[in-house]
């Protein structure tokens, strides 16, 4: 199978109904994106696909194919989320973060200027244990104050 | 100790059972502790010429290379709580280290070592990791600033006394010579290494304390970093997953294994004592390849009971009408009398609770013989080594561990069985050959395996003074133990403690400790995690019927206990929350004060009920936990704290169904916390000089009681059984 991931193709010797999340963490060995539940119900493994948030535990590398897919490496290192996470020391135990920060990046990029409201509804789907819900949706002004 | 050419020196062994040293390995500066005699021991490793302080010849706390990076090694699991940052800051400072050049590993496994003071292993529990660490590290990190200043004032020519150290610089104020931590290693690796080394006054401190210092590990956090268990890839490596019973007690009784067995990339299936394991090349094929077993299941030994009907044998219990008649654990004058009318009376039910951390269990195993290489999470890494080298019949000497960081963990990672460790372990001597094993849980794996917060009932009979302030208290607690063997007194602890009840004339508290086949462990705050809803609403409850103030009425309880502390706290949070003020319609502030773990919490809760369930929107926080290592991470637990707390509280619940199957194994079913539900949390620190104690759980009981107060203005019902909203 052909996939696209951040810019870069790559080849995956998987069965096609092997979910996008496994393709990418065993085969192309990119650990960013994490399995916290296999149904779509956490957001751990979030990463953009075509630009949009997508649970890559529920997609299949057969639906993936032909998509660009660009997971938490992508954004750089230097995004303004990754800047204002850090600033705002969010991460406690980490392991959710990486889907926090794909989630809302898909996010800004519909809504540069997102309300409360806004933040809170686009990033119900993604679940911190540790509770750093408050310190994400600082950061994720902050961050949109330098987008 | 003293090292001279890189030989180990004679050691006079104090009467401490660690004897600090320091001494030169393979380049580095290394200052630690041994718990042997260490001449001998360091002689032999020395020779090695170790890189790693994982190889050093006595658990190094502390390693300075030539580069001038110096290197803190943690005893403790970081599991989210930012334990790396406050041992990083409480080094730093006693050395004057540059908080820039400050890296943390995690440490070996080596109980000797790096066993936890208070508990006697090496674990990660009861949030004691920095009142732990803080006197050890002060002492290593200002040993080694010592034995800098000395190699200083020799290689100069100059008085020690004129010499100070600043950012990881050794400076001569007269002179105003000046040389980094780096260029005077070897020098310094010759110095004795004072066994009583002078510590700074708390009022010296610049890191500690300060909130510019912060966690070291959020780059990697940040970026997707592969630091967990999870994310551990190493040649050959395969991948396992196993299938388990569905109800607790059940054992394996025959399996089909064809048709897994037939599934791409399946390596090997066989029985293991805790289900089937699948083996295969990646964790997909396991997956499938576990799908596609037939397994069938003995179960007569299955526990059968639902929650109601536990809950119903809880309640009889509580009403001693069972011949359970408990056990005492505090009791004071003549109860005999003292409770025939209780003027208050209630009764409080909790279900068991998941900890479901966002990484599901996983262990990466590779047995070779009688050697054994764990790459794992762990928490309680001496039972780790113990019921490792059980189940691979070796020695826990022969039992490696490299700990990584957790996706959390909140005592799940903290069992005396290992449950997921041991199973990874037997499947890795079934595949042997030194082959690297990673076990991976499903969440459904992780959600039904039990080991949960206990089930529990609380049974209470009060009666007041002409002060209208409780004068007897008697207090039934029914929950399994905690420890495999008889009653425990971790699921009443904050009871006997409490002002509220040591205050009486008379007391008669007992728990119950019920035998029930559903596996039970520590969750964060363990006991707490019921007893200060207990306490607090029960309290609550009593100042609303002589028509006093909540605050006022602990206040009045405070004092007459002197009970200083929890007076601060209560002052503290009061001011900040803005206590007594009018508040919009609909809303109400309740307020909650309990002490764990040797630090005070106060809590006020701003509550609503919209579209038929609580809504917090505001909590503020008064947190005294002695001195404040890190105050930002302090904050960050508080804040932590309160949504878990909030999130059992609202709507956290394990029930057994008809026939005793879980009712929840996923977030769809086992509900948590999500961004829409998350208060605004304001923490504010009690000043202090006490010794610091630890902030991972206390955090956490206070919020489910404040909940309830808030409820019991806005609808006059108390609160008689969590989650919330059922």
């Amino acid at each position: 199978m052909k996939l696209n991931v951040n810019g870069k193709g790559r080849m995956a010797d998987v069965d096609p109904d092997m979910p996008l999340l496994w393709a990418i963490r065993d085969h192309l060995h990119l650990p960013g994106t994490k399995y916290g539940c296999g149904i779509a119900q956490c957001g751990a493994c979030t990463v953009l696909v075509d630009g949009h948030a997508v649970r890559s535990c529920s997609m299949s590398v057969a639906d993936a194919q032909g998509s660009q897919i660009t997971r938490i490496e992508g954004l750089g290192g230097d995004h303004p989320l990754q800047v204002a996470w850090l600033k705002l020391q969010v991460a406690q135990c980490g392991y959710c973060q990486s889907g926090q920060i794909m989630q809302a990046a898909a996010l800004l990029a519909a809504n540069p200027k997102p309300t409360e409201e806004d933040i809170e509804l686009a990033m119900a789907g993604n679940i911190c244990r540790c509770g750093t819900y408050q310190r994400i949706k600082a950061a994720i002004k902050e961050a949109a104050g330098a987008v | 100790m003293k090292s001279r050419n890189g030989k180990a020196g004679p050691l006079s062994l104090t009467r401490r059972k660690l004897v600090l040293g320091g001494s030169l390995v393979g380049g580095a500066l290394i200052i630690g502790y041994t718990a042997m005699n260490f001449g001998s021991v360091a002689a032999g490793a020395l020779s090695i010429g170790a890189e790693q302080p994982a190889a050093s010849p006595f658990g190094p706390f502390i390693r300075i290379d030539a580069d001038g990076w110096v290197t803190v090694v943690n005893a403790f699991q970081e599991m989210g709580q930012g334990v790396h940052a406050g041992i990083a800051a409480i080094v730093a400072e006693e050395l004057d280290a540059d908080w820039g050049k400050i890296r943390v590993v995690a440490a070996p496994a080596n109980t000797a070592v790096y066993k936890n003071g208070a508990m006697g292993m090496q674990v990660t529990a009861g949030s004691s990791a920095i009142a732990g660490a803080w006197h050890r590290l002060r002492t290593a990190g200002a040993a080694a600033r010592e034995m800098f200043v000395q190699a200083a004032a020799q290689k100069w020519g100059v008085q020690a006394g004129t010499i100070t150290v600043r950012n990881g610089m050794v400076i001569d104020t007269a002179s105003k010579l000046q040389e980094s931590f780096g260029s005077l290693l070897t020098l310094a690796a010759k110095q004795q290494a004072p066994a009583a080394p002078l510590l700074k006054s708390p009022d010296k401190f610049e890191l500690v304390g300060s909130r510019r210092i912060g966690r070291k590990d959020g780059v990697s956090k940040v970026t997707g970093g592969p630091i967990y268990t999870q994310d551990v890839q190493l040649p050959g490596m395969l991948v396992a997953m196993v299938a388990h019973p569905p109800r607790f007690g059940a054992k394996m009784r025959d399996f089909d294994a064809a048709a897994a067995r037939s599934i791409k990339g399946v390596v090997d299936v066989f029985a293991v004592p805790s289900g089937v394991a699948v083996v295969a090349q990646d964790t997909w094929s396991a997956r499938k390849g576990r799908d596609a077993l037939s397994v069938s299941w003995d179960e007569e030994a299955v526990e059968k009971r639902s929650s109601v009907e536990l809950r119903q044998l809880f309640q009889q219990i509580g009403e001693l009408k069972t011949n359970d008649s408990g056990r005492s654990y505090f009791s004071k004058g003549d109860p005999a009398k003292a409770f025939n009318e209780a003027e208050f009376q209630a009764s409080y039910d909790f279900p068991y609770l998941a900890h479901a951390p966002m990484e599901p269990m996983n262990c990466v195993a590779q047995v070779d013989g009688r050697q054994v290489k764990l790459t794992v999470a762990s928490q309680l890494q001496t039972i780790d080594q113990i019921n490792t080298a059980l189940a691979a019949i070796t020695l826990p000497g022969s039992v490696q561990i490299e700990t990584l960081p957790t996706g959390g963990s909140f005592g799940r990672r903290g069992l005396f069985s290992s449950d997921y460790i041991v199973e990874c372990v037997r499947i890795a001597r079934h595949v042997g050959g030194g082959k690297p094993v990673k076990l991976v849980w499903t969440r459904e794996d992780d959600t039904i395996s039990g080991f949960y917060r206990p089930m529990a009932h609380h049974r209470l009979w009060i009666n007041r003074d002409a002060d209208g302030l409780p004068a007897a208290w008697r207090h039934h607690t029914i929950a399994q133990s905690l420890l495999p063997i008889g009653p425990n007194s971790t699921e009443v602890e904050g009871i006997e403690t409490s002002s509220y009840v040591t205050g009486c004339s008379v007391a008669d508290c007992r728990v119950f400790t019920p035998t029930v086949g559903v596996p039970v462990g520590f969750w964060r705050s363990v006991g707490n995690s019921h007893t200060a809803m207990v306490l607090e609403h029960t309290i609550d409850q009593l100042a609303h019927m002589g028509g006093v103030d909540p605050a006022e009425y602990r206040r009045a309880i405070y004092r007459k206990a002197g009970d200083e502390r929890r007076l601060a706290a209560l002052e503290l949070v009061c001011e900040r929350a803005g206590w007594g003020h009018s508040m919009q319609d609909g809303w109400a502030r309740g307020l909650a004060v309990h002490e764990a773990f040797g630090t005070v919490v106060a809590q006020v809760a701003e509550v609503a009920i919209l579209d038929g369930r609580p809504r917090v929107r505001r909590v503020v926080c008064a947190v005294d936990c002695g001195i404040a290592v890190v105050p930002d991470q302090i904050a960050a637990q508080m804040e932590g704290g309160i949504c878990f707390g909030l999130s059992a509280a609202l709507c956290g619940k394990i029930t057994l169904g008809d026939g005793g199957t879980p009712a929840q194994n996923n977030f769809d079913t086992y509900e948590v916390l999500r961004h829409p539900d998350a208060p605004v949390v304001e923490t504010h620190i009690v000043p202090s000089r006490r010794d610091p104690s630890g902030v991972g759980e206390p955090g956490v009981p206070p919020i489910a009681p404040a909940v309830a107060n808030a409820l019991l203005v806005l609808t006059g019902e108390p609160t008689t059984s969590l989650p919330f909203v059922s």
